[in-house]
Parts: C-alpha cells; structure tokens; sequence
C-alpha cells in the first residue's frame, strides 16, 4: 500500500544546527500516527518540510504521493493543519474565519456556506457560530481549529500539540473528534505531542524523536519491548490490618520473588504462568492481593525510561 | 495568483470596517474640503478670469488654510502608513499568519493580496474626495469639470495612488522588518517627519554650506545653490508629488527648478497640453513610482525568504 506521509533521509540544518537529521519516517494511509518528543526534538521543522513551508536540506519527503518542495499548493490543499497554538482572527466570528479559510482554499459560495456549517457542527460549535472568537476559550479555539482542518476534507490529518492547554473535559471530545477523524472518515492522522497518555489512547502507531532523529517507532507494545525489555509482572500484597505482610511467609509461594516495600504494603514479581495459583496461595495465608500490573506498556514509562538512559 | 482575492475581499473589509481607517479618512475628507472651500475665496480663483478653474481648487489656499495640494502630501502618508504598518507583523504577533500560509496559497498572494486591499482603499478615499472637490466647484462656481481638467484631475490621481503606494511599501515593509507594531509603526512615522518636515531645513543647511550666498552674489551662484537645494528636497517623495501636481494642476507650469531670464527669453504663455505636461513631470513620476517597487519588493524578498513557524 502507498504511504500517506514518507520521508527519506530528510534532514533540516540551520547553519550549524541540524533540527532534523535523516529522518526515516513512513505513515500507512488511514493510520493514527503519533509523533511524540520534547520541545525541540524538531518535530515542527519535520511538519513544516512535509508542508513544504521550509525546504529540506537534504533529503526527500513525498505526503499523499506528492512531493512538497515542487508541489506545495495541492500538498497544502489536501493536508489539514492544525498549528501549535492555532489561532484565528479575535474580531471576527467562528463563522466569518471558517469562511476566509474556506476561500482561501477555493471553496465558495453555497459549498462554504454547507461545509463550515457542518465543520462547526462536527466540533460542536453551532452555538457559538456568531461569536468573535476573542470570546472563546482555549478548548474552543483548538475545536475550531479542527474545524478549519476538518472544512478542507483532507485526506491527510497533521494537528501539533491539539490538546494542550485544555481542560480534561475538553481533551476528551477532542481525543474523540480525532479518533471519529480518522475512523470515520478514513483520514490518516498525524498527531504530535508531548501528552503521552493521550496519544497512547489514540494512536495506532507512534515514534519517538530525540535531538533532531527519530529513535524509535512502532507500536507502543513494540517500542516498549525494544526498550524496556520484556516486562516483568508485579503484584502487590497488603494484609487486612494495614501491618506489612510477612515476606517470609510470602517468599514460601511458588513463582514470586523480589518483594520489596511500598508504603505499607509488599510489591513482588511473579510469574505470568502461575498468576492463578500466587492468587489463591496468597489469600490462603490471609493477605490480599491489591493490584496485578504488567499487562500493558505504558507509553510514560518508555518515554522516562529511555530518557533516563540518554 | 492563487489565493490572492481571497486575502484581497478579507483585508478590504476589515480595512473598511476599522476604526482607525474611520478616524483617518475623517479627517482627510474634511481637510480636503475645507481646503477646497477656502480656495474659493481666494484671490487666485476669485479674480483671475483665467481657464482650467476647478484645477486651482486643488492647489490654491485661501486665507488661514492650505491648499489641497498641501493636505495630500501632508496626509495622505499617514493614510498608508495606517493601512499598512501591521500588515504582516500583526498576524505573526497573534500567531494567525503560520495558519494562513498552511492554506494552499502562494505565499506572495498574502503580501500580494495585503498590499492590494490597502491601496484600493485609498483609491476609494482619494477619488470620493476629488468628485467632492468636484461637487464643491459645481455649486460654489458653477463650473462642471470636463475634458482636459478631469484628465488632469486623473493624472493627479494617479500621481497621488503613486505617492501613498510609496507609503504603503514602506509601511509593509517596516512590518515585514520589525516583530513589533509598534516598532513598524514608529520607523515608517518617523521617515515620515524627516522626509516631510525635515528635509528642507537639511536641504537647507547643505546648500548652505556647499554653496554660500549673500545679496551680492553672483546669478550663477544664486542658482547652484537652489539646484543643490532642489536635488537633495528630491530625495522626499512629497517633494516629487508636489512638483507632480503643480506641473499637472496648472498647465502653465513648464520648467521645474530656478528660472533664469535667459530661459523664459521667446515663452509664448498659453497652458500647455495634457501630454506636454506630463513630459514635463516624467522623470518625478518615474521615480516615484521606482521608490514604491523598491519598497516592496525588499519587502516581498524578505517575506517570502523568512520562515514562519507556529
């Protein structure tokens, strides 16, 4: 299959300073890929060079099988962007923006009219339609943004940062929107973020960018294996009057080992296999066992393991 | 060209839905007119049986209040440095310009498109003043513009589009420059009072110094000095507007600069025609028209080399 977004060797420099370096980047068509970093791993310059608003130094990119240097007009008239921090025209209202954009991209008369009705129904801002956008809040700004992007019917999805500076609230319908994005409409989704717990809820892929190179990707199940190695399943042990267990009558079970103290209670490693028999011999001596960890990756632990490591 | 009438409809309307555009059109309107109106009771338009009066409106003042001529070049400055002063680092400062060159637009259709909207405006003020002007000479004088003059009062149109187009790529081009509006707007306010106010007390001084003359000096001398004045007053664009006008305005007009007695020697005093005029004022319109594309196309390469990030 063709990949929506694909880029070989590209690389950015700013005189001395490369902000991307032989980035390998390859996104399958209708995927949610996640693109995470801290600030000034150069994620932005990699969005800008795929957009064709900055011109690699090396290196080539190809988005929905265009190339962005030589062709940027139908690279940009197919692919939504949702920038860092969007932000619109305060005067004017969500309907009169949506409208400049909609021109902007050739969409006019009665077309404009149904489209931003219908972007702005999608992020559920029908209410709001008639009012300058100076009155907005944070979350509803990143909405309309979408509905920018949305309004374009693009097959290609980039949206940096869409969900900070919002409320919980408002992450979720927008965590929601993305996914309804990309699930309903077929629309391949770039997702760049610092907000791990986010992306690992919504993407299908993600990849890891650390100065200027991207050094890991796949699935989160897959990144987590590379770096933390095969995961080792926890248990936690507390007794029933809130004293610490007895490790000696705990280290007597069959299958676990390295106990070590949490607060008022025992963390121990067990062995997957016998996650049923551990179960029942601790309740046998009278503990309870609290939590059963291990199942899934978690993005946050990748991301603070490998960072600790770097 | 794509996208440029996109930004052409949406800059128009704000520029013409704008307070301060209100403000400043305000007051050239009412200057314009009461200069007008006070030329009518000048000695010039009140005595003089001579053709082409509607033009005199123009240029004459009558008692306590300058002329027309005078208010445009004192004025129309401020008109394009207000429409043009934050043109582009407005949109940076709020952050709406990396959304608009997301858009599948050319990137000079913005600055192309901005450029375009201000200067129409302008046009819409400058020639709703002229048919005003016109109104005033048909009820004061009883005398309807036609033929020559109203080719004339086109030229000067012109000549005065070519002035605020100077302003205005000046204008542009400080908001390109500069982060700040307030920056832009105080760097363009400031050319503004050294080229018109200044320049002929410095044009002043360095004639004086170059060439010194007394009342006793020689013709030769006497005249040196004011060519060297002339030549450095030629360097503001106002200068060149008003030799502009007054050859245009007043077809008697023949030779720019000092006169000597030898020179009028066989002038045979009738007004000249349209296209003699012009021959005569050729090279001031020439090079205000030079001074505007300098402007903006230092503009226009600044611009479209700088990249703008989110």
């Amino acid at each position: 299959m063709e990949k929506a977004v694909e880029t070989k060797q590209l690389t950015k420099n700013y005189g001395a300073f490369t902000a991307v370096d032989s980035l390998d980047l390859g996104i399958g068509r209708g995927e949610v890929f996640g693109l995470l970093g801290p600030n000034g791993a150069g994620k932005t310059t990699t969005i800008l060079m795929l957009l064709g608003l900055t011109e690699p130094t090396s290196g080539s990119a190809s988005v929905l099988g265009m190339d962005p240097v030589s062709e940027p007009l139908r690279v940009k008239r197919a692919t939504g962007y949702l920038p860092e921090d969007v932000e619109f025209y305060e005067d004017l209202t969500a309907r009169e923006n949506l409208f400049y954009l909609a021109d902007l991209n050739g969409i006019r008369g009665r077309k404009a009219r149904e489209t931003v009705e219908e972007a702005l129904e999608k992020v559920e801002l029908t209410r709001v339609i008639d009012s300058p956008v100076g009155t907005f809040s944070k979350g509803m700004r990143q909405r309309l943004g979408l509905a920018s992007v949305l309004l374009k019917e693009p097959s290609l999805a980039i949206l940096d940062e869409p969900t900070t500076g919002i409320d919980p609230e408002g992450v979720e319908k927008m965590l929601a929107l993305i996914r309804g994005l990309a699930k309903d409409s077929g629309v391949t989704v770039m997702l760049c973020s610092h907000m791990l717990y986010q992306v690992q809820k919504v993407c299908d892929r993600v990849g890891i960018m650390f100065r200027s190179s991207m050094i890991a990707s796949g699935t989160i199940e897959e990144i987590g294996k590379m770096i933390l190695g095969d995961r080792r399943k926890t248990i936690k042990v507390v007794s029933q009057e809130g004293t610490l267990p007895d490790k000696e009558q705990l280290s007597a079970i069959e299958g676990l080992s390295g106990f070590r103290k949490s607060g008022g209670a025992l963390v121990a490693d067990f062995e997957e296999t016998r996650q049923k028999e551990i179960i029942r011999d601790i309740l046998e001596k009278g503990y309870l066992p609290m939590e059963v960890r291990g199942e899934e990756y978690s993005l946050e632990e990748i991301y603070m393991r490998y960072f600790q490591e770097v | 060209m794509k996208g440029v009438w996109a930004v052409f409809r949406k800059e128009m309307a704000d520029h013409l839905g704008s307070r301060r555009f209100a403000v400043i059109a305000t007051i050239v309107v009412l200057a314009s007119l009461a200069a007008s109106l006070a030329a009518v009771e000048s000695p010039a338009v009140s005595e003089m049986d001579r053709e082409f009066l509607f033009l005199s409106l123009l240029t004459e003042s009558g008692g306590a209040i300058p002329s027309f001529l005078y208010f445009i070049t004192f004025l129309a400055p401020l008109l394009g440095i207000i429409l043009g002063f934050d043109a582009i680092n407005a949109e940076r400062q709020r952050g709406t310009l990396s959304l608009l060159v997301s858009q599948p637009i050319y990137r000079d259709s913005v600055i192309n498109g901005k450029f375009m909207a201000a200067l129409a405006t302008a046009a819409i003020v400058t020639s709703a003043i002229l048919v005003l002007i016109g109104g005033v000479s048909i009820s004061k004088l009883g005398i309807v513009p036609q033929g020559a003059e109203i080719a004339r009062t086109a030229l000067f149109f012109v000549a005065s589009m070519l002035y605020i187009g100077f302003w205005l790529s000046l204008s542009i081009l400080f908001s390109v420059l500069f982060d700040k509006t307030s920056t832009s707007a105080l760097a363009a306010l400031g050319v503004w009072i050294v080229l018109g106010f200044f320049l002929h007390m410095i044009a002043g001084i360095v004639a004086d110094q170059v060439v010194p003359v007394g009342s006793n000096s020689a013709p030769q001398e006497i005249i040196r000095h004011e060519e060297l004045r002339i030549a450095i007053m030629r360097v503001s664009p106002a200068y060149l507007l008003q030799e502009v006008s007054l050859a245009v305005l007043n077809p008697a007009v023949r030779i720019m600069g000092p006169l000597s007695p030898e020179r009028l020697q066989g002038f045979i005093p009738s007004p000249l025609s349209l296209p003699q005029s012009l021959m005569v004022i050729w090279p001031q319109l020439t090079v205000l028209a030079a001074l505007s594309i300098v402007c903006f196309g230092v503009s226009y390469v600044v611009f479209m080399r700088r990249e703008i990030r989110s």
